[in-house]
């Protein structure tokens, strides 16, 4: 799915651009538990979640994720913007609650990791 | 190629630190990208739990084409039954590590996951060892 049709469908921000509008990804994984995207072995994935700080960044580097979504209208700081820049990620923001978010985005065709 | 980074106790906010620049080397060298994740998965979650438990130590890395050979050295409580802090769900932590989106007791199972070779060394009171070795070439 495109990142672009992401935004259209959550009417979500794109905080950071580090990719063209037509990148896709191909997975949805949705949590607030770090050491569970940790495990993820799949790529082109988003990560989507509700947890705000410079973890999440920093496990998306190491996770090989480079689109991450917030919702719950959580506020990413400058510090994760710094970083998100650094490892060339895109990185989104949408009031939606979690629930609502992925249930979207599978309705319109995002696959689940498992 | 010897590299060492320092860990301070409670220092969430470079928790990643280490990880990242490790990841950034193996990158430069062409390392095949499903091996890079490997170890810096592993380390990422070794340095966030001697951020979290620990009072502050070294990462000792060493690497060369065959390998990438990673010892976490801290000084710290210990791990009084390695068995039990091995099993998924067992955890320690405390809620701040909870904020960050960790200690739900996974950090060691993963770190096995991840890597072909782990060596626990602990003492209670005194610290925790941790070698990993990831081999390039397998």
């Amino acid at each position: 799915m495109e990142i672009s049709k992401i935004a259209k469908i959550l009417d979500a921000n794109i905080i950071v651009s580090n990719h063209d509008s037509k990148h896709k990804v191909k997975y949805g994984f949705a949590s607030d538990l770090m050491s569970d995207v940790l495990t993820l072995e799949e790529e082109e994935v988003i990560l989507i979640t509700g947890l705000c700080n410079i973890q999440t960044i920093r496990t998306a580097e190491m996770a090989n994720i480079s689109v991450i979504l917030y919702v719950r209208n959580k506020q990413v700081t400058d510090e994760m913007i710094h970083l998100a820049k650094e490892n060339d990620m895109t990185i989104m923001q949408c009031n939606y609650s979690m629930f609502r978010t992925v249930g979207l985005l599978h309705e319109n065709g995002l696959c689940p990791v498992y | 190629m010897h590299t060492e980074f320092v860990v301070v106790e409670g220092d969430f906010s470079n928790a990643g630190k280490a990880s990242s620049e490790i990841k950034k080397t193996l990158k430069q060298l062409n390392i095949d990208n499903q091996k890079i994740k490997k170890i810096v998965v592993a380390v990422y979650e070794a340095e966030v739990n001697a951020i979290a438990h620990a009072y502050g130590g070294t990462i000792y890395v060493d690497l060369d084409h065959e390998k990438i050979s990673v010892v976490i050295k801290d000084v710290g409580p210990g791990i009084p039954d390695v068995d039990m802090a091995m099993q998924k769900g067992f955890s320690t932590a405390s809620p701040k590590v909870r904020e960050m989106g960790f200690g739900a007791g996974m950090g060691l199972p993963n770190i096995k996951n991840n890597v072909d070779e782990l060596d626990i060394k602990t003492q209670v009171g005194v610290g925790t060892e941790i070698r990993m070795v990831v081999n390039f070439l397998s």
